[in-house]
């Protein structure tokens, strides 16, 4: 039996000190006090001080509570068993289902070795134009939807994980709003795709430490499923209250911010995470879509610019439209050379005359005459919005590109919209 | 002294910081190893106070419990150099990645080192140094070709004073362990070998003077060698936004400057982009050599998930290596993607040291240190009389985007030229986004100046009228203007945006830029007639097309000749109108 302990010395925020002996750094311990026992993990050894962060807060903990260490860290079950299942942050079931022990494996685990990496080169079809032209999806991608609240993230979110071709999907949820989790199970379950899916969720009303577990369950389950051959698509929503629980913990931890609260290693504990995604030469892979909410809608905000910088690439949600300037694959290069010859020349010139459009709306709403030019991409600019840009449009690739064709040819001469001679020739609608 | 005397006990753990109680002597920057149940953690002091000593280990401490055994190793932190770096990957402590795969499977196995150079690989040896020959440290005892280089194997740099060669090695196949001279300094006989030990953190020095960095280092690319050029032997650096295209330069830089070695640091970014690399560059021609790509590169990956401390230790590791490859006379590029993460390593540790913080919590010392990281590189005359250079470039991810931050900062003051990368640049796609107003460079361009300043010129002046246009519109813009502001578009379409992904247009050595240049400024002098502002625009349009099939064919070819002729004519059709 191991040894209990009750000398709490300090408590602060969600994290208690207790003097105590062979303690391991990030081991667990159970804590129980008046209010039930909690999960805790140990985040600071300080000679006979062991800081402890208390997964249901440590509201109600008394000096003299009871601590005892598990002498093993974070573990999570990995089994077939939790195909269907929904989960809290720390592992413990919110459906009717059974509590699960087999096959623990910790949680947090290292990094893949980059040398085992291969490169990404399946494309992931959404039927979206706006991703499947613009900014094509690859398996194994990791990609943030960025977007303010109130912008219908969730529900894009579930759109592209249902049309996706995946063998499962877990689902990390944190500080959802309780609504929002019964929409995305819903969601789930009309596809049939529950079955095929794991959550661990969060919700707004949870204690905010586990929140912090939620990606690294979440990710342990999906790198133990593709190792093991599966194609697994993770969803994490919102990444903005992970990166707040991380604050407030370092906050109470009296750590100097580096950003507006943000602890420095706000990028590597991202990153950490994000690069979990990952396609295993001879197995399966992970694929990573999240949603991170821009407070004040302000990119330049330490979630989103830390998680632009990790991600590869992000799909900015603005109005129920994605943008297309902002929003970006950065893995596309790897893809849409293959797809058909005309793809990456579409995906160009559309962009960059949709980009001098908005420039003749800007002249317009100015009140300058416009030219002939600016007629022709006010012409341009709408049919762009309403045949690429608007989410209700469902359609493969293929017929986006021949789509993307007529819409040149409808508003402009082929020398004015700066394609290579010889693409023309041969993708140039033929008048008749 | 016995091994004893070296142990200490940890007293505390703080992530990856560990404070240790020692009761002998202990080295700032020294190696020292947790012992963690079988596994020992590499780490390094970085800071003591009375008896105990703080180190940042390079894995994860999980596990960790007060009383564990610390080893200290009374060795700095230090690379291996010899025949056989070329063409590796390494992680930021130098351990090959494909070994430790082999070893540990998909996922990277904390406390599992491999040696960086093999110790069963046989070199084929020639002795240069004849017995009897007085050698300084640094001084070239024999060689071994490695690829396509001469390896020269020199008196370890670590030593001091003057050896005399007491005997050598015969021309053979030979490790890099065994002896290929034995010298003396009088007192004590020592044994050469092929592999020598230096600490990262320390310059190599064994060279006769540093020179100033005249010749242009030809990148291929043409906003670069055109506008902002690089010198052998300088620094610059390309700060950006996330997505502005930082890597994807980087990677042009690495497949096609005109330099000897190439070293990519992929410190603290995704794994991916490095896989890119990995995967490529074997099968990727040097069109220098004919060789592949990857018998010049070296690639030191410390990616955002691996250990943050050895993240730290990758920069110095990378330039330590490129020291080395520059006292054989080559000329070596390191490109370090990205500076910041390295920086932020830095933070990281900092704040864990709990020192008093600079701006933005970066440690008041950052400043020194991003200066001492460029200072490394340069041109310099060794000892024999032969040349050799170090080029750095760093990429820089400022925080939100913006320059004004302490890294951005710290690393303008020292570099030798500024490629800052924009937002608005790279949200038009108009790549690579290089902000041709903004950014500048204290080196000499592949064109004549007084041809680039007309240039710059137009670009200037373009700016105004398009800043102008927005206030009164183009109905107020005078027609001249209009077309001044016509001409700087096409300069900017044609020449400074580059595709890195069409092999013709890619491929852009000195004499074609001096050669397109030209053309594209016939364009810019041209006093073309026009009826009005439309007739303009659309001749403009024409010439740009004009254009990018001719940057899209291949330099001396027949389509290269023909798309050619077509731009002559429309100079024609312009100037006769
Ligand atoms: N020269 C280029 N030509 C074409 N596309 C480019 C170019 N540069 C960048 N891009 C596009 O922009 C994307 C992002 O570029 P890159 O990865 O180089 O950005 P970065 O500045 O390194 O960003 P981060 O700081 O997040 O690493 C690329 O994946 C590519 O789609
Ligand atoms: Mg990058």
């Amino acid at each position: 039996m191991r040894k209990l302990y009750h000398r709490i010395i300090q408590i602060s925020g969600n994290v208690i000190t207790v003097e105590a002996e062979n303690v391991t750094y990030n081991e667990l311990a159970e804590v129980t006090s008046t209010r039930g026992t909690s999960l805790a993990q140990v985040i600071r050894l300080d000679k006979g001080r062991v800081s402890l962060q208390v997964f249901a807060g440590s509201r109600g903990v008394a000096t003299d509570s009871q601590v005892r260490f598990l002498g093993h860290p974070m573990r999570v079950s990995a089994t077939e068993n939790l195909l269907g299942r929904i989960f809290s942050g720390n592992g413990v079931p919110r459906d009717k289902g059974p509590a699960l022990k087999d096959n623990l494996i910790d949680i947090g685990g290292p990094s893949v070795n980059p040398a085992n990496r291969v490169i990404p080169r399946n494309m992931i079809r959404t039927g979206i134009p706006m991703i499947d032209v613009f900014n094509t999806l690859v398996e194994s991608q990791k990609l943030p939807i960025f977007s303010v609240a109130g912008e219908p993230y969730n529900e894009l979110l579930a759109r592209i994980a249902m049309q996706a071709e995946v063998d499962c999907i877990i689902l990390g949820g944190m500080g959802l709003k309780y609504d929002d989790f019964l929409t995305l199970r819903d969601t789930l379950d009309e596809h049939g795709a529950l079955s095929r899916s794991v959550m661990f969720i969060h919700t707004a009303a949870d204690p905010v430490v586990e929140c912090l577990l939620v990606p690294d369950m979440a990710l342990a389950v999906a790198e133990h499923y593709a190792v093991a051959g599966q194609r697994v698509l993770v969803l994490l929503t919102d990444m903005t209250n992970f990166a707040d629980a991380m604050k407030e913990i370092a906050i109470t931890m009296e750590q100097i911010p580096s950003n507006r609260g943000y602890p420095g290693d706000l990028y590597s504990q991202l990153a950490s995470r994000y690069e979990k995604a990952v396609d295993f030469e001879g197995a399966g892979s992970i694929t990573i879509l999240a949603v991170t909410t821009m407070p004040g809608d302000d990119v330049t905000h330490p979630v989103p610019d830390n998680t632009g910088y990790i991600t590869e690439g992000q799909f900015y949600l603005v109005r129920g439209r994605i943008e297309p300037f902002g929003s970006l694959s950065r893995l596309k290069q790897q893809v849409n050379k293959d797809t058909r010859d005309d793809h990456r020349a579409i995906m160009d010139t559309m962009i960059r005359l949709y980009a001098e459009y908005r420039e003749s709306l800007e002249k317009q709403s100015m009140g300058f005459r416009m030219s002939q030019w600016d007629e022709k991409l006010l012409r341009y600019g709408e049919r762009f919005e309403a045949r690429m840009m608007d989410l209700s449009v469902n359609i493969p690739l293929e017929e986006a590109l021949d789509l993307g064709w007529q819409t040149l040819a409808e508003c402009f001469e082929p020398a004015e919209v700066g394609v290579k001679t010889d693409l023309v020739n041969r993708f140039w609608p033929k008048k008749d | 002294m016995t091994e004893q005397q070296h142990q200490g006990r940890v007293v505390g753990v703080n992530g990856n910081m560990v404070s240790v109680a020692f009761d002998t002597s202990v080295i700032q920057n020294e190696v020292a190893y947790v012992v963690v149940g079988d596994t020992r953690l590499k780490s390094e002091v970085i800071r003591v106070r009375g008896n105990e000593a703080d180190l940042q280990v390079f894995e994860s401490t999980n596990g960790i419990r007060v009383g564990d055994t610390v080893e200290f190793s009374r060795e700095l932190l230090s690379v291996e150099l010899g025949p056989g770096l070329l063409t590796q990957v390494f992680d930021g402590l130098q351990n090959p990645l494909p070994r430790l795969a082999e070893q540990a499977g998909f996922f990277l196995q904390r406390g599992l080192y491999v040696q960086p150079l093999d110790r069963e690989r046989r070199w084929a040896y020639t002795p240069k140094a004849a017995v009897g020959d007085t050698l300084r440290p640094g001084d070239t005892v024999g060689s071994a070709p490695e690829g396509i280089f001469e390896h020269r194997i020199m008196v370890p740099f670590a030593w001091s004073g003057e050896w005399q060669v007491t005997w050598t090695a015969p021309a053979g196949e030979l490790t890099v362990v065994d002896p290929v001279a034995k010298v003396s300094n009088g007192s004590e006989e020592r044994n050469v070998t092929m592999l020598q030990t230096w600490p990262v953190k320390i310059p190599i020095t064994n060279y006769k003077q540093r020179l100033f960095p005249r010749d242009t280092l030809v990148t291929n690319i043409r906003c670069i060698d055109t506008f902002f050029p690089v010198a052998k032997g300088g620094t610059f650096c390309t700060p950006g936004p996330f997505g502005a295209g930082k890597t994807v330069l980087q990677h042009a830089l690495s497949r096609r400057s005109e330099v000897d070695i190439v070293i990519v640091a992929a410190c603290g970014e995704r794994a991916g982009e490095v896989v890119e690399v990995l995967r490529e560059f074997p099968h990727l021609e040097d069109p220098r050599t004919g060789r592949s790509l990857m018998d010049r590169t070296i690639i030191i990956c410390n990616t955002s998930s691996m250990p943050v401390a050895a993240r730290e230790a990758s920069i110095y590791t990378s330039v330590t290596l490129a020291e080395y490859y520059r006292q054989m006379g080559l000329h070596v590029l390191l490109l370090a993607d990205s500076t910041s993460r390295w920086a932020q390593a830095l933070r990281e540790m900092s704040g864990r040291l709990e020192e008093i913080p600079g701006e933005e919590a970066f440690p008041a010392y950052l400043e020194s240190l991003v200066a001492g990281f460029y200072e490394r590189a340069g041109l310099v005359e060794l000892n024999d009389g032969s040349r050799g250079s170090i080029t750095i470039g760093g990429a820089v991810s400022p925080a939100g985007g913006n320059f004004e931050e302490p890294v951005t900062q710290a690393t303008l003051k020292v570099v030798g030229s500024f490629l800052g990368l924009s937002r608005e640049r790279s949200n038009a796609r108009r790549y690579p986004a290089v902000h041709p107003l903004e950014s500048w460079s204290k080196y000499r361009s592949v064109v004549a100046a007084k041809d680039l300043d007309r240039a710059r010129q137009i670009l200037r002046s373009g700016n105004e009228v398009d800043q102008m246009m927005k206030v009164v519109g183009e109905e107020g813009t005078p027609t001249d203007d209009f077309v001044v502001y016509l001409k700087s578009e096409l300069l900017d379409a044609v020449y400074l945006q580059q595709s890195f992904f069409d092999e013709a247009d890619a491929d852009c050595p000195a004499e074609k830029q001096v050669y397109c240049f030209a053309k594209v400024l016939a364009v810019l002098d041209a006093k073309f007639q026009f009826t009005d502002k439309a007739d303009a625009r659309s001749f403009f349009h024409k010439m740009r097309q004009a254009f990018l099939d001719w940057n899209s064919s291949l330099w001396k070819t027949d389509s290269f000749t023909k798309a050619e002729a077509a731009i002559d004519r429309l100079i024609q059709t312009g100037l006769n109108a």
